[in-house]
């Protein structure tokens, strides 16, 4: 018997009682030792043998008295809300089946020109009524629950347009048949259309059913996600390796990954190395190489290495629970489009109601005889086809469907605003140092003079600048410990502000330092100005090391330009915007750069304070302006602009003043962010058009607006059928977005 | 015209102006919320207005025991809270409003209204 000890959290309890209910209902389990709940903490703590007792149990302990547990936190829901869904879809699809062989059989008794080759029994109307009886008050019991409720509230929505519809349609259809003589005294023929009302009945249930399917997709980025959090981690406690579930797993943990295995939270590894696929994550599909002291990501994949890793961050912390809050945020957010949308289906339903009494009283006080009969047919037809729900649908789909894209790259998107936004931007400013550049200065060029080699130069160059602690002799030092040179050791080390360093390495004298260094010693460096020049029009920094008062070589320094700019900014231009470059660097070295990646609006010398005023002259100019930065030094520039996107560092991917947040760190994403936009859309104006122009179009129909000129009126029956793949289209036609390439 | 014909008329005309004064000139009844309220999700939202304060965190506690598809979610745009309610059970939603004004959520398919007023 393996003992084990589980803590969750319990939704629902409001008093003392409550605590002594659901540890009764826990204790009661078969393999349950001992169970408290903290009503404080909203926890409860149960030690049970493994062996018997699952977290299915103890959820469904819970929840039998009466409240709910969160055993697998978000996992658990996701997957409540999954088997009550294939649930309804089941039964709806019982209910579809079962409607349209019932309406079927009527329509095949009643409907003129095909009654003839019906059995005689499916032309009674008795035995119509009887199989129609079921489907408007079985199948369509949905329809008059929804309805009775939403009219206590004195709402409306479109059950209650069908429940009438079809009810107008059955009730008839059973006067008809229970009081033939008093119909044909008015001067009708008595002929019942329970087809109509069975068969409006069966498409629209199969309607829902299509949609429920069709709209599962469209949340399905957020159950990707959901699906990629490890389940448990191979945590070293006193000496000892245990599986614990991520649930249990502490900051400080250390917690060992073998290969092929997922990183269960976030944190540094403490020792080893390994390559590791992080595509789930950012998109990118190369792995990338990791050692000690390199941040690793939950539910990322190691491939080849064994390394243990301290954990920083679990829980709600880690960076796939931060991406999910945000897409689910993102999700429930609403775009500014929409607001049309919301207007008009808070009217739609009474005002469609008002024009099927108006409908009635035309066809009946104007129409052609049997005016009843036209009466009842149309209003039915008007009460069918009104379809608010592809209205309700257009946007928010689209949205959903274009933010799960979005995070599958690496791309997360804070709001539907910020999506609808992106769409328009046509400037776009990037922040040099750490956007567009790697941010950390690298040697580029290494040049003795004399008999030195390149390996000696950089030997000496680390050795003297080892004590300082310039940026720049950081990147030279760093270089020479890549290729493992070993430096020597410096006496008298000084710094020179401004100018460079000093020192004595064997009995000589070094220098190593700027031009102004070279002049105060009066070194001659003639000979290589042409060089220097050429290296300071690229935009790199050249530093001249001096031995004995005698130039020996020269080392240049650069921001590099990162690998994605070039094609990131290719991209950009390409969709027609305009890019700018900002930085506190002087004019030479920021137009150096901007030149290599094609940048022609620099701004350079600007302060950090100053950034945020920048962006905002160029917004004056008309421009709508998105903002590129790391979101740390530039929030209030990110903030100013119409769109912030931030590159993300770290695991931390909520970046507060950024509206995109690029956890790819990949620039051709800033492209693709746009490129997203600008379909999704394209996307919401499709849903909208074709939702509006449906409504707009067929209810005049449906009321008989054609019947003047052409003699045309809709079947209600094909109304249903309008009516039913209205909204499938459109949430369809969201889900295309899945299939669209942004990058 | 005969009389039929104005009875129907006289009946359309009364069915048009009862829609309009049933469903569109109802009156909001606000509720004030101090920190959590239960809101029944049934046909609608039960209470369909709430005040909340600003600053101030308050518990929405949606049970909803409508089986209607269109209910299934909750979506406070303004909020940017998007969550599936599981019938009969209860979905909490913190809110902590950082501006005054009214809100309306509705359900996901933007039928069913609800208001929060943050005063």
């Amino acid at each position: 018997m393996s003992q084990n000890k589980k803590t969750f959290s319990i939704k629902g309890m409001h008093c003392a009682s409550c605590v002594v209910i659901i540890e009764r209902s826990l204790k009661k389990i078969e393999g349950v030792s001992q169970a408290t709940v903290n009503l404080a903490t909203e926890k409860a703590t149960v030690t049970f043998d493994s062996g018997k007792v699952t977290d299915e149990h103890l959820s469904s302990a819970v929840s039998n008295a009466g409240y709910r547990a969160l055993v697998i936190d978000e996992i658990k829901t996701e997957s409540d809300e999954q088997r009550e869904k294939q649930q309804e879809l089941r039964s709806l699809r019982f209910k579809v089946i079962v409607s349209l062989f019932l309406g079927g059989l009527i329509l095949w008794g009643g409907f003129p020109g095909l009654m003839k080759t019906a059995p005689m029994i499916l032309q009674n109307f008795w035995i119509q009524l009887i199989l129609a009886t079921p489907v408007q008050f079985w199948a369509g019991f949905g329809f008059y629950r929804a309805t009775i409720s939403a009219l206590k509230h004195r709402t409306a929505n479109m059950d209650t347009l069908v429940a009438i519809g079809t009810t107008v349609a059955y009730g008839y259809s059973a006067f008809v048949t229970l009081l033939p003589e008093l119909v044909t005294k008015i001067g009708i023929e008595p002929m019942p259309y329970f087809d109509t009302a069975a068969i409006i009945i069966g498409l629209i249930l199969l309607g829902r059913y299509f949609e429920a399917k069709a709209k599962a997709g469209t949340s399905e980025a957020i159950k990707k996600l959901i699906g990629l959090q490890a389940k448990t981690a191979r945590v070293l406690r006193d000496d000892k390796e245990i599986d614990l579930p991520i649930s249990e797993v502490i900051i400080g943990d250390i917690i060992r990954v073998r290969p092929g295995e997922k990183i269960p939270v976030d944190g540094i590894i403490a020792n080893g190395e390994s390559s590791i696929d992080e595509s789930m994550i950012t998109g990118e599909s190369m792995p990338v190489d990791k050692t000690k002291g390199d941040v690793v990501v939950g539910a990322t994949m190691n491939k080849t290495g064994t390394f243990t890793f301290k954990a920083t961050k679990v829980g709600s912390d880690t960076m796939l629970a931060q991406i999910i809050k945000l897409v689910q945020e993102a999700q429930g957010s609403k775009a500014p489009i929409q607001r049309l949308a919301d207007l008009v289906s808070s009217y739609f339903v009474p005002v469609v109601l008002m024009l099927a009494f108006l409908t009635f009283a035309v066809w009946y006080d104007f129409g052609p005889a049997p005016t009843l009969l036209f009466a009842l047919l149309n209003t039915v037809a008007v009460l069918i086809i009104a379809c608010p729900c592809a209205m309700g649908l257009a946007t928010p789909t689209a949205i959903m469907v274009g933010t799960g894209k979005g995070a599958e790259h690496g791309i997360l998107i804070k709001d539907a605003e910020s999506l609808e936004t992106a769409h328009k931007i046509n400037t776009i400013i990037f922040d040099k140092t750490g956007t567009l550049t790697k941010g950390e200065p690298e040697v580029t060029d290494i040049i003795p003079i004399g008999s030195m080699s390149e390996d000696e130069l950089l030997k000496l160059a680390g050795s003297i600048e080892k004590g300082s602690e310039h940026s720049l002799a950081e990147a030279i030092v760093r270089y020479a410990d890549e290729k493992k040179l070993a430096l020597s050791k410096v006496e008298g080390f000084q710094a020179i502000p401004g100018h460079g360093v000093e020192g004595v390495i064997d009995g000589k004298r070094i220098i190593f330092g700027n031009r102004r260094l070279m002049d105060k010693e009066a070194i001659d460096i003639s000979a290589t100005m042409n060089k220097i020049s050429e290296m300071e029009n690229s935009g790199k920094t050249v530093m001249m090391i001096g031995v004995e008062n005698k130039l020996v070589g020269l080392i240049a320094v650069a921001d590099i330009i990162k690998e994605s700019a070039r094609d990131g900014l290719l991209a950009l231009q390409k969709l027609g915007i305009e890019v700018a470059m900002i930085t506190g660097d002087n004019q030479r070295t920021a137009n150096a750069i901007g030149h290599n990646l094609g940048i022609t609006r620099i701004l350079a010398e600007v302060l950090p304070d100053q950034k945020e005023a920048e962006v905002r002259k160029i917004q004056a100019e008309g421009k709508v302006v998105a903002m590129v930065g790391d979101g740390i030094n530039d929030a209030p520039a990110l903030a100013a602009a119409d769109v912030g996107i931030a590159m993300g560092s770290g695991t931390d991917v909520a970046i507060e003043a950024a509206d995109i947040t690029l956890i790819n760190k990949d620039l051709k994403s800033v492209a693709a962010a746009i490129v997203l936009s600008k379909k999704t859309m394209r996307t919401i104006r499709l849903n909208l058009f074709w939702a509006f122009g449906y409504n707009v179009v067929l209810i005049p129909v449906a009321m008989g607006a054609l019947y003047p000129f052409f003699h045309i009126l809709l079947n209600p029956i094909f109304a249903s059928v309008a009516m039913a793949t209205s909204s499938i289209s459109v949430v369809s036609n969201s889900l295309l977005l899945k299939r669209k390439k942004i990058v | 015209m005969s009389v039929d014909k104005i009875i129907i008329t006289i009946s359309s005309v009364a069915g048009i102006a009862f829609t309009y004064w049933f469903f569109l000139a109802k009156k909001d009844t606000e509720i004030q919320v101090f920190d959590s309220v239960d809101i029944i999700v049934d046909g609608g939202y039960s209470p369909e207005t709430i005040s909340i304060s600003k600053g101030k965190t308050t518990k929405l506690n949606f049970i909803r025991k409508d089986p209607t598809a269109c209910l299934e979610e909750v979506v406070l745009g303004d909020f940017k809270v998007r969550k599936y309610l599981p019938l009969n059970q209860k979905i909490t939603i913190e809110l902590t409003p950082q501006q005054s004004g009214e809100f309306v959520y509705s359900c996901g398919m933007n039928m069913y209204h609800g208001k929060i007023i943050v005063k």
